[in-house]
């Protein structure tokens, strides 16, 4: 079970919160433009790997906020936490 | 044969306070601190259970958690029995009742006994091999392996038990109170940590407490007599919280773990009654500090496993804890110096020591000119080759080991004996430490896997941490504790320290016997019969890995998770196999790390508290007039109101034909409700719903389908615009939540630049819906005032008015097909509202309906239902819904998925209208639908939806999604059933009204 720090509302527990897969992925401004494989990538093609990973996560039970926290999949270690709209961690 | 071997009086045994409890029927007495175990050995009870497979007596072999044998059923004549309790942990109270497992027909004549000789039939992986063979041979022993395998039995009622959760919150959670647990609490209190103390004894001490070692001393004392001054000085401590009988079973990460409180287990029924049986602690502490102790191993020999064959430190717990003698005539049986101690210490309580076999050439540890001192003879480098009795072990047979270790030579040593001390050595207790995910390291020269990292949350100190002498112990805890806490100094600084040391070492995993291994037993793990013989088994199979090995053979995988023999098996495979243990790696230790009753991990959520349940404003009249429920979400809903006598299906027929003829009411208010606010709501709905927003006037409702991105459809509702930059939005019941999760994820992610701002209302509001020719009477009825035609109030529109003061929003909106008002009020004023409709409706025969009614309805109208009609593979195209997608808007959520070519195929499975040959026939939900009767394999065309038998068209009506059933009108279709095939036509979606007239009836 996780301790998470919300960047809005400080540590809670996991059960507060729910996870929402890759962070990141922006929605294509114009979908029409885009052909099939270029739409299916967006739409389908997530990430899954051992190590660090980029993911979004929501206080669904407390502020609702959504933010995106790096996590290392490996051991579950959370290594940043930061707001939508803010650029990944370089480290 | 009873007999009392209670030999000396012990300080944490009461005598004054006798008890008498029953074992196998069989009336017994012990004290006030006894264990069920240590009671029945001073009653010179030792055979209590058979083994799994071979059915062979087994007698308690251990005194604490890690028990494989004596694991009873408590309370076994109750319904509310409980199995697979250790004995060695039940403490006993006046009128417990307990009995052997595990044996059919009694411990005594156990049939499946016979198994023992019928070895050769049972080897490692005989239930996987079986379950292989063909059927046949399996029904034939089934019968035979039921009855005599398995382990307890389950009660059968419901437990009559409260349990409890509780949250901790703490800086500095140590779990094991024994020395160095204590001295780790008492010094992290000390310096302003709130500190948690936790024990699943339920005593404080661990076993210094009952150390009568005279080479170990503390401050030129005995070691016990300094640590019961320490533990007496807790009291005084603030900051400090000590739970005993409280195992910790789970580590999970970041420091959070579960813990199980025992508070009434060992109390007489009657103190027992009403009070928390047991409480799971749920605790989050900033650090963690690992006392857990270590775990003596046995040795690996033939036949290891007689009654009367037990741990040496167990031996010592019994004897000098509890006054127990577990022998009259006592064997050790060592591979290192803590035997002798054991031996010692029965010795001078007068208790009979006769040889202590040491397959070590020798010692220089003080204690041994001891044991020469006292007479007790001594058979260096000598190992046990076989064993004798069945019930009650009776003698050893012995004989010197060859230098390798590999074999014996010379001559046999009969001794007889009724106990043996075994003493493998000690392996820390590091379950919890790898359970927090923390990596193990391997001591090739010691044999131990040990805890290779402390972090900043956490350390492992004592014996768990490596440490096993008392100077070692001491020193590392007061350094490792002074860097954890980031402190400058303990209280237990500078003491002195005095202790024997273990130099000579030797170990062997499988010891040697005259025989060969294949006529030998030498058990590695007891609780589910694992010999050495089957792990050797395993790997001349073919099988490589530790995990494999482990399930092939089941070693480790009994209840007590193979606490004792984990290591041998481990050991025996590195020998086997030529690898080193280091590189083999352990097999994983899971939660819990003792067993966990049902009840602690439900605690209060059972019953009514299992889930949440909403009801309505509206919901006590409901339970008035009769009203059925079904469970929506977590909603009660009415489902409907049966009339005395009535059949759900006559209620429903009843309800649906009034709703129609004249007017029904529904209670509405589970539906979702969204309130939206802000200058770009409607451009916030045009980029959600697949239709237009724009253009709603104020005062306009508009029905809307949202879809996913991948173009499928996801709820729908009607959203009403209330104002220039207000709206409000229904979404169906079930999905309120998600939908408003969906939108504020949009919203937060992708258009952070729109200024829209989300609210559910759900609970703020209460909704009664007014339908049929005579809904529009009634509520002029309630509010006279109000113009009430088409032309003010029309079809999709709203109007805000006072009843009696309350301010309603009144929707005209229809989900039946007949003209209908949803008034929704204040949630308060829900009931009030409902009961005015019904009065005013009485003259026209108002009939309440329930969410089967409604289901019924809007199938005769061809509404869907998202989630029935729908299961997240269907787009608005396959639903025949194709006017409600906008082909102007250049972008809401799915468009674009709606234009790929697998979305777009032609043959994709679409909704249609089904109607049977015989109108009575009523289709189920879910049937098949296919084109060949005499097809095989037949084709699935899809499956029926929604089906119901119309009282207002007489014929029985559905809904299905079949394959290409846009180009089907009017082919005739099958739906084979379990005896007959049904034939049905495929028709329109809409079965009722098809120009919509009566919705301006
Ligand atoms: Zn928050």
């Amino acid at each position: 079970m996780f301790l998470i720090n919300c960047p809005y509302c400080g540590e809670r527990d996991q059960q507060e919160f729910k996870a929402g897969g890759e962070a990141h992925i922006e929605r294509p401004k114009q979908p029409t433009e885009l052909s099939d494989d270029e739409w299916a990538e967006y739409l389908f093609m997530r990430k899954n790997i051992k190590g660090v990973q980029f993911e979004r996560w929501n206080h669904a039970h407390g502020c609702r906020k959504w933010f995106n926290m790096a996590r290392d999949t490996s051991n579950d270690e959370i290594k940043a936490i930061y707001k939508m709209g803010e650029k990944p961690p370089t480290q | 044969m009873t007999q009392n071997l209670r030999v000396k009086s012990s300080e944490f045994i009461d005598e004054t306070n006798r008890i008498s409890f029953k074992f196998d029927g069989k009336t017994y007495y012990g004290f006030k601190g006894d264990t069920l175990a240590s009671a029945l050995i001073a009653n010179n009870v030792h055979l209590v259970g058979r083994s799994f497979k071979y059915h062979r007596p087994r007698g308690i072999m251990t005194s604490g958690s890690e028990e494989p044998n004596a694991i009873v059923q408590v309370n076994p004549n109750s319904n509310i029995t409980e199995p697979n309790a250790r004995a060695t942990e039940i403490e006993i109270y006046e009128g417990l009742e307990a009995s052997s497992q595990n044996c059919w027909p009694s411990v005594n004549f156990d049939i499946g006994g016979i198994n023992n000789f019928l070895a050769p039939l049972f080897p490692a992986g005989f239930y996987y091999k079986t379950f292989m063979w063909p059927k046949s041979f399996w029904e034939k022993y089934e019968f035979f392996i039921r009855h005599s395998a398995g382990l307890g039995k389950s009660p059968n009622t419901r437990d009559p038990d409260i349990y409890d959760h509780r949250n901790i919150h703490c800086d500095v959670l140590v779990v094991g109170a024994g020395i160095s647990g204590i001295l780790a609490a008492k010094n992290a209190a000390k310096n302003n940590f709130k500190t948690l103390l936790l024990d699943e004894k339920n005593e404080l001490g661990g076993s210094t407490i009952f150390e009568a070692n005279e080479d170990n001393k503390i401050n030129h004392n005995s070691a016990s007599e300094w640590l019961k001054k320490e533990i007496n000085e807790l009291k005084n401590i603030k900051n400090l919280e000590i739970k005993t009988r409280t195992s910790v079973a789970a580590y999970h990460q970041y420091n959070y773990l579960l813990a199980r409180e025992n508070l009434t287990d060992h109390l007489v029924k009657k103190d027992k009654k009403n009070k928390i049986r047991q409480r799971l602690l749920k605790i989050r502490a900033k650090k963690v500090i690992l006392a857990t102790g270590a775990i003596e191993r046995p040795l690996i020999f033939n036949n290891n496993d007689r009654p009367g064959i037990m741990l040496s430190s167990a031996i010592k717990k019994y004897s000098n804890f509890y006054g127990v003698a577990c022998g009259t005539k006592n064997i050790f049986f060592t591979n290192n110096d803590s035997a002798y101690e054991s031996a010692l210490s029965l010795h001078n309580k007068g208790i009979k020591v006769e040889a202590i076999i040491d397959i070590r050439e020798n010692s220089d540890a003080k204690i041994i000119k001891k044991i020469n001192d006292a007479g007790i003879k001594i058979y260096w480098a000598h190992t046990i080759v076989d064993t004798r009795g069945y019930k009650r072990l009776s003698g050893v047979s012995i004989m010197k080991l060859s230098n390798d270790g590999t074999s014996v030579t010379g001559s046999k040593i009969s001794i007889s004996c009724d106990c043996l001390g075994i003493a493998g050595g000690w392996t820390p207790a590091v379950h919890l430490y790898t359970q927090s995910g923390s990596k193990l390291t391997f001591d090739e020269e010691r044999k131990i896997f040990f805890p290779k990292t402390d972090t900043k949350e956490q350390i492992s100190v004592g014996s768990c941490g490596g440490d096993f002498e008392l100077n070692d112990i001491i020193t590392n805890l007061n350094y490792k504790l002074k860097k954890f806490l980031n402190i400058n100094k303990t209280d237990f600084e500078g003491i002195t320290l005095e202790n024997d040391h273990e130099t000579s070492k030797r170990n062997i995993w499988l010891l040697p016997s005259d025989q060969t291994i294949g006529k030998t037993k030498p058990f590695v793990d007891y609780q589910n019969d694992a010999t050495a013989k089957d792990i050797k088994l395993a790997l001349r199979e073919g099988f490589r890995s530790i995990e494999h090995v482990k399930r092939y053979t089941t070693t480790g995988m009994g209840t007590d998770q193979g606490k004792l023999g984990n290591m041998h098996a481990l050991g025996i495979i590195a020998d086997t196999a030529g690898v080193k243990m280091g590189e083999l790696g352990t097999t994983t230790f899971r939660p819990p790390y003792t067993p966990l009753t049902f009840g602690t991990i439900v605690g209060r959520n059972v019953g009514e508290f299992f889930d949440t349940f909403r009801r309505t404003p509206m919901n006590d009249w409901h339970i008035k007039n009769k009203a059925e429920f079904e469970n929506v979400g977590q909603w009660k809903r009415s489902w409907y109101y049966p009339k005395e006598g009535e059949t759900m299906h006559q209620a429903v027929q009843r309800e649906s034909k009034a709703a129609r003829k004249s007017a029904g009411i529904l209670d509405a208010s589970t539906l979702g409700k969204i309130d939206i606010q802000g200058s770009d709501a409607s451009e916030f709905l045009n980029r959600v719903y697949t239709n237009a927003w724009s253009k709603l006037a104020i005062g306009k409702c508009r029905y809307g389908l949202m879809l996913n991105e991948d173009g499928m459809v996801y709820d729908d509702g009607v959203t009403t615009r209330l104002g220039e930059n207000h709206y409000i939005m229904t979404t169906t019941t079930g999905g309120a939540a998600n939908v408003l999760g969906k939108l504020e994820d949009y919203l937060q992610t992708e258009w952070p630049e729109l200024d829209v701002y989300l609210t559910s209302v759900t609970d703020h509001f209460a909704t009664a819906s007014l339908c049929g020719p005579n809904s529009k009477k009634i509520l002029n009825k309630i509010i006279p005032n109000l113009d009430l035609s088409d032309d003010n109030f029309p079809h999709m529109s709203f109007k805000e008015v006072l009843i009696d003061k309350i301010k309603c929003r009144i929707m005209r909106i229809s989900f039946t097909g007949e003209l209908s008002y949803e008034i929704n009020v204040p949630a308060s004023y829900g009931e009030a509202i409902w009961q005015k409709c019904i009065e005013a409706g009485k003259e026209f025969n108002i009939t309440p309906y329930g969410t089967e009614t409604m289901h019924l309805l809007r199938a005769e109208k061809g509404f869907i239902i998202v989630g029935q009609d729908t299961d997240g593979t269907m787009t608005p195209i396959d639903l025949q819904m194709d006017w409600i997608v906008s082909k102007k808007k250049y972008d809401f959520i799915g468009k674009r998925s709606l234009y790929r070519s697998d979305t777009m195929k032609e043959n994709r499975k679409q909704l249609v209208g089904l109607l049977t040959e015989d109108p009575n026939i009523v289709l189920e939900e879910g049937a098949q639908i296919v084109s060949e009767l005499n097809q095989k394999p037949v084709e699935m065309l899809g499956h029926v939806t929604s089906s119901y038998f119309s009282p207002n068209l007489n014929k029985s009506i559905a809904l299905a999604v079949v394959k290409d059933g846009k180009n089907m009108m009017g082919r005739k279709l099958f739906v084979p059933m379990e005896n007959k095939n049904i034939s049905v036509t495929v028709a329109n979606t809409v079965f009722y009204d098809e120009k919509n007239e009566r919705l301006n009836a």
